[in-house]
């Protein structure tokens, strides 16, 4: 079942069949401002839960996006590296940075669901 | 004849266009006459050439092209410069007076120690201030800046544990307010680095840190040290670092504290006493040495007695017979060796020491104490204006504050910063530190008079005030009467023009 997850670091992952869609929230993008410059990793790379896996870097800063799941990098979106504005589009469309192949679906449920991360945004404003 | 329509030179009352040296009309002329050289061999054994394009221009020219673009700098010398961490204070002429005795100024480096006596004198004065002022008697003056100082720090570390025999100590632990130069150091080093959360007063707990130092090893076996700077990048004083420091200490770990934001706290505290292992002085900012264009900065490191024999080289020493030499690498083996060349930034020191001896130790106390009183009379004025987070507390050096309430107009710390261009202020830090949104750091050190910062204060709720009424169009276009106008800060990171191209 396709489903969106969040982390406490604003990473929105979108998972479909055993792939999870790695991109950073609106709110991150928000409060980064303008991206200058993104950082892909090399495809195949196997990562566990945790690990840097982009760069996004904007006039305010430069900030590392995490693996929210262990897994393999299967794939890279070097779109969004030509076109930044790009990564404001949704997950599942284009915006997403990195697909990974989750190594277990059952660490799926640390992650929030899209109330969980709503009501965890509402809590650290 | 309009004269609006007279635009020949796109001057503007004084202020001067400039372009680069290559766009200039020189073709056929110079400003001064060289034999033809085409024909005439060279000693490199390469053929001359005339296709390079070398702009030909005459001395005035080329005068009026550096003093021009002069005139676009901005500097403590024009007026108040509140950057955050950055302790941009008034270099007392007094200072350049001595820089320049002929003695000071035109010494060299490779004279025979025998010679230059007086210099080494000064140097070993000022190692000795600066010991008395940390606690920590090792002094290496070496280091060219503070960068340079964290990194001359962070290896003396490095090479503490591996001779002895500590190796498998890789983990740095950093708040996550740190300066970004400390986790780049620490990687550069070879160290991992293991952020720690800012508590919610702003500080470091000693939870959080317990927490970092025995993640992945219940002793904290894999700890080498930690980066931490006292008062820290919210302008706080860290009232926990005692017990930190002791817990650090207690798994092997060193403490290196950043001496960035030592002007809080110079005469009232000595690092040492609160934990410190290694630490670095930027002269340039503590001890009024020009920076911010004006520099070279100077970065000296400050260690304890076991420490002191495996920072670089070289000391000032003082031998028995009453001659001052510089110690180097066979008098001392365990170094880590040498990071600069000669001595580090020597008229650096000259001024350095000027500061410290004209101000003497009640001085220099009483510059901390109106660095603190400043930058507390900022934060009380303008916490109704701006939210100032972290209850608002009392600060040390620089305050705090952030974009929160104007946010809510559309209106954000970058827009705000760009009015203070155009109402003629350099802006203070803004977006650092990164452990709030849209943060601003304001420093105003004890440089500044009350009707200065009076003014300063007037201008920032000037500000609010126009946000709060609604008026907030303008500040997305500020500055509007600079040379340049807003610029394109993104597109200029997207697609730098990082040199000059013949059409």
């Amino acid at each position: 079942m396709a489903e969106f997850r969040y982390t406490k670091d604003h990473e929105a992952i979108y998972v479909d069949g055993g792939v999870a869609a790695v991109g950073i929230t609106a709110h991150a993008q928000d409060a980064l401002g303008d991206l200058v410059f993104i950082e892909l990793p090399e495809v195949g790379k196997t990562v566990a839960k945790g690990d840097e896996i982009a760069v996004v870097e904007s006039v305010k800063t430069a900030a590392e996006v995490y693996a929210p799941i262990a897994g393999e990098i299967i794939e890279a979106n070097d779109a969004v590296v030509d076109d930044l504005a790009l990564i404001s589009n949704p997950v599942n469309d284009n915006g997403w940075l990195v697909k990974l192949k989750i190594a277990d679906e059952s660490a799926l449920s640390d992650l929030m669901d899209e109330a969980a991360y709503d009501a965890y945004l509402k809590e650290i404003d | 004849m309009s004269l609006d329509k007279v635009d020949y030179s796109q001057d503007r009352g004084l202020n001067y266009e400039e372009n680069l040296l290559w766009e200039k009309e020189h073709s056929e002329h110079s400003g001064v006459d060289f034999p033809d050289l085409k024909d005439t061999p060279t000693r490199t054994g390469m053929d001359m050439r005339d296709d390079i394009g070398l702009p030909q221009l005459s001395e005035p020219q080329v005068v009026r092209h550096f003093v021009r673009m002069s005139t676009w700098n901005y500097s403590i010398d024009h007026g108040f410069f509140p950057l955050g961490s950055c302790t941009m204070k008034h270099n007392p002429r007094l200072n350049e007076k001595v820089a320049r005795m002929k003695g000071f100024a035109h010494i060299h480096p490779m004279q025979p120690a025998s010679t230059a006596q007086g210099a080494l004198e000064l140097m070993h004065e000022l190692q000795n201030w600066l010991a008395e002022l940390t606690g920590l008697p090792g002094v290496c003056l070496a280091p060219a800046a503070g960068a340079h100082g964290e990194l001359a720090g962070m290896m003396t570390i490095k090479r503490a544990h591996e001779q002895q025999g500590n190796a498998h100590k890789k983990i740095i632990l950093a708040p996550d307010s740190s300066h970004g130069t400390n986790p780049a150091t620490a990687v550069m080093c070879g160290f991992e680095v293991r952020s720690i959360p800012t508590a919610e007063t702003g500080r470091l707990s000693v939870e959080a840190f317990k927490e970092a130092l025995y993640r992945t090893d219940e002793k904290g076996a894999d700890i080498a040290g930690m980066m931490v700077t006292n008062p820290n990048t919210c302008g706080l004083f860290e009232t926990d670092i005692l017990e930190i420091s002791e817990l650090l200490h207690a798994v092997g770990g060193y403490f290196y504290c950043d001496g960035a934001n030592f002007n809080a706290i110079v005469g009232k505290a000595r690092p040492a006493d609160f934990g410190a292992d290694v630490m670095h002085i930027n002269l340039h900012k503590t001890f009024s040495t020009p920076h911010g264009g004006g520099g070279p900065g100077s970065g000296p490191i400050c260690c304890t007695e076991e420490l002191a024999q495996y920072m670089p080289v070289p000391t000032v020493i003082k031998g028995d017979d009453g001659l001052y030499t510089l110690e180097n690498e066979t008098d001392r083996p365990e170094t880590l060796g040498k990071l600069k060349a000669f001595q580090g930034q020597f008229g650096m020191f000259v001024r350095a020491l000027s500061y410290m001896m004209s101000h003497g130790a009640d001085g220099l106390r009483q510059v901390s104490e109106d660095a603190v009183l400043n930058a507390n009379y900022i934060l009380s004025q303008l916490s109704d204006d701006f939210h100032a987070p972290y209850g608002g507390q009392p600060c040390m050096h620089e305050c705090l504050l952030t974009d929160k309430k104007q946010k809510e107009h559309g209106v954000s710390t970058l827009d705000m910063a760009k009015a203070l261009v155009e109402y003629g202020y350099h802006p203070m830090t803004v977006y650092f530190p990164l452990v709030l949104a849209g943060t601003m750091l304001i420093e105003p050190t004890e440089t500044e008079s009350k009707d200065a910062i009076d003014r300063f204060i007037a201008t920032m709720k000037g500000i609010a005030n126009d946000v709060r009424e609604g008026d907030t169009e303008k500040f997305h276009s500020y500055p509007i009467s600079t040379p340049r106008k807003r610029l394109d800060e993104v597109k200029a990171a997207r697609n730098p023009i990082l040199r000059w191209k013949k059409d």
